[in-house]
């Protein structure tokens, strides 16, 4: 096995986990943090493309790696504003649940 | 005029910097209002976003003018080294129809979102005006993005845009619902960027015009084509990855759900759109278009009978824009002929588009009179909605024009799309979606007769108004839901004539009839309360065996919709989706 299989499994593996994660986990928390377990799959995965394409005496396609920046500021943000949005939720309800506030009333005909 | 056309490097074309200038319009907006403050983001808002409504007509001219294409190369670096703007006329629409939006809502909010009279800057006035030119400017940058990374980027910030417009109010409610909208619209856009980091491992290039040229049917396209489309279905929201919209769309203030149901669902949709059609025609195939079309066929069926058994106003239009949104999906199988070719240019997508187009002024239209409503009573129990007619006649009239719209009924632009669809569906052969298209407009006006009844019931005794509305608003509505049926004048020029020849024709009336008949039934089956009786009480019990039937169906349906909007059934669907959606386009050529 090389490197870059290595690699690529590796962020198979990231984005696997971080989906396991985002369905079981309850707490939103965790689900912010498994989001960013899938992002940094994906980014890896962009590494091991740009590794694959490096054209001969380059260490690497710089394309992917200017997106993979982009990307990361983009998931920075993201994790951001779901944090500031838990806290204001925790401020405003005192508890950071994303289960709906009352018990979902069975439909009476 | 060289020989060989394909040789030449796309160049830069007159008019193209137009599209440079209808992204920085809006973002220039964003950063004015935030600098100047709160005292003056409304102004900012007031003079960028008329202004950019009159560079679009300007892109629009101008393209029209050079032959249907504008493109600009950022840098003059071309592609795939580069990234290009393009216009096309699927992107013209779009632009015209969201600045359109966009400044009906502004109109509209003016009232909801004043200058704060004594202080200095109040959040929410300051926050919405900003929000709501970012989320054109974004917009802006999905219909004139021409690599699928700026596409990622314009989605995301889009999101970024709409999730904070669910929760101005800051009730613990919108900021759950927000979270959820967030934290579920991420799952989505992290597989479409998984997808396009596969196509960019196999081809070396993400631009749309260079992909479209060499993606190839192989392993990598397949699996990038499913994870994309699933990714964006569950940021347009396609029934059964709805669990965010109800509660984020029905809770918002109503200018922000309106922006948020015409407009924001459909960035995502248009991804979709060009993904299917523009990158990877030869891809995609017949099955997965059959299942994206069946997902659409079960959202039209559980939001509309979930609409039916609303009991808040706001809730109910929640719902209706879920069923609409399976419409838009409609058109993915009916862009096949019977050979299985994709048809870049046929009736279906001019007709998806049309439908795109009217339900996002309706759906406006309605959220609005919705809001105005809300506001005029306190609430929106559509139960206790009696005497709204008399006391705000042009809100109820704004209500009415749009539900008629969106009915698809004589004669609005839906009315149109539903025609051109049916065309695609007799051409192509798939008469089982034109049972669809046909039974949907009954469903549709089911929950547009419940409402419509009971604001129409006479109160006795004195209206209790607890707020005057503003008449600039209800004008902003009724403007709106007046231009979706107009819409229908508009498109006669690119429609062929045959499909409109008569519109009073014994036929078309008989249809209309037909519709509106089979609305009420439904509504009379279905609803939770009798329709016109005033008994609140009446659950069903003493109806006869056919209400009994239609009740205990409807509860089933709303079970069902509960159950997929819980969390781990909504992200497991997704990931089905994904999966069966990959199955379709393998195993379906």
């Amino acid at each position: 096995m090389n490197a870059v299989t290595f690699y690529g499994l590796c962020g198979a593996a990231l984005v696997g986990l971080g989906l396991y994660g985002l369905i079981v986990n309850p707490q939103p928390l965790r689900k912010i943090l498994s989001f960013n377990l899938v992002g940094s799959g994906v980014f890896l995965l962009f590494g091991v493309v740009a590794r694959r394409g490096a054209a001969l005496g380059m260490g690497g396609d710089p394309v992917p790696q200017a997106l993979v920046i982009t990307g990361i500021v983009v998931a920075f943000s993201a994790t951001a504003l779901a944090v500031a949005l838990l806290l204001r939720l925790y401020d405003a309800s005192g508890s950071a649940s994303l289960a709906p506030p009352q018990p979902v009333k069975p439909p009476e005909a | 005029m060289s020989a060989l056309p394909i040789a030449i490097p796309e160049m830069t074309t007159a008019g193209g910097f137009l599209l440079v200038l209808a992204l920085m319009l809006p973002f220039l907006g964003v950063l004015a209002a935030l600098v100047l403050g709160g005292r003056n983001a409304q102004r900012v808002a007031f003079l960028t976003i008329p202004s950019g409504l009159a560079l679009v007509v300007a892109i629009a001219v101008e393209a029209v003018q050079s032959g249907g294409k504008l493109v600009y190369l950022l840098g003059g670096w071309v592609p795939p080294l580069g990234v290009a703007l393009r216009a096309d006329g699927l992107s013209m629409v779009m632009l015209l129809a969201t600045a359109l939006i966009i400044l009906a809502v502004a109109i509209y909010a003016r009232a909801d979102f004043p200058i704060p009279a004594g202080a200095d800057e109040a959040r929410a006035p300051l926050m919405f005006w900003t929000l709501l030119l970012a989320v054109w400017g974004s917009l802006n940058l999905i219909f004139l993005a021409g690599d699928l990374f700026t596409l990622y980027v314009a989605l995301e910030l889009l999101t970024f845009a709409g999730v904070p417009l669910v929760c101005l109010d800051g009730r613990p409610e919108t900021l759950q619902a927000a979270l959820r909208y967030l934290v579920y619209a991420l799952i989505g856009s992290v597989l479409y960027m998984l997808g396009a980091v596969l196509l960019y491992g196999a081809y070396g290039t993400l631009d749309i015009a260079l992909l479209a040229q060499r993606v190839q049917p192989e392993p990598a396209a397949f699996v990038a084509a499913a994870l994309m489309t699933a990714g964006l279905l569950a940021k347009t929201a396609l029934f059964p990855l709805h669990l965010w919209l109800p509660p984020a769309h029905a809770g918002a203030p109503a200018a922000a759900s309106a922006v948020l149901s015409a407009l924001v669902v459909k960035g995502s949709w248009f991804l979709v759109v060009r993904l299917w059609f523009d990158v990877m025609p030869g891809v995609v195939t017949p099955a997965a278009a059959q299942l994206l079309g069946a997902l659409g066929a079960a959202a039209i069926l559980f939001g509309s009978i979930v609409a039916l058994r609303q009991e808040r106003l706001k809730l109910l239009v929640a719902y209706s824009t879920l069923a609409q949104i399976g419409y838009l999906f409609l058109m993915f199988p009916l862009a096949f002929d019977a050979a299985g070719n994709v048809l870049g240019h046929g009736a279906a997508l001019t007709g998806g588009l049309l439908q795109a187009v009217s339900h996002a002024t309706a759906k406006a239209a309605m959220f609005m009179a919705a809001g105005l409503i809300y506001a005029a009573l306190g609430h929106d129990r559509i139960a206790d909605l009696a005497g709204v007619g008399r006391a705000m006649p042009v809100t109820v009239l704004a209500f009415a024009l749009a539900g008629l719209a969106l009915m698809g009924v004589v004669p609005s632009g839906a009315y149109i799309a539903k025609k051109l669809m049916l065309e695609a569906a007799d051409g192509s052969g798939q008469w089982w979606w034109t049972i669809v298209l046909q039974g949907g407009a009954a469903f549709t006006a089911g929950y547009v007769v419940l409402v419509l009844v009971s604001v129409l019931r006479r109160h006795s005794g004195a209206m209790p108004l607890v707020k005057p509305v503003s008449r600039l608003s209800e004008l902003a509505a009724l403007a709106l839901a007046m231009s979706s049926l107009l819409l229908a004048l508009a498109a006669l020029g690119p429609v062929p004539g045959h499909l409109v020849s008569n519109l009073l024709a014994p036929k078309e009336l008989g249809a209309l009839l037909a519709v509106v008949l089979g609305g009420v039934l439904l509504a009379l089956g279905i609803s939770r309360r009798p329709l016109l009786g005033t008994e609140r009480a009446d659950t069903g019990a003493n109806g006869g065996p056919l209400r009994r039937a239609a009740l205990a169906a409807g509860v089933a349906f709303e079970r069902v919709d509960i159950h997929a909007r819980r969390w781990p059934v909504a992200s497991m669907s997704l990931l089905c989706l994904a999966l069966l959606f990959a199955a379709l386009i393998v195993g379906g050529r």
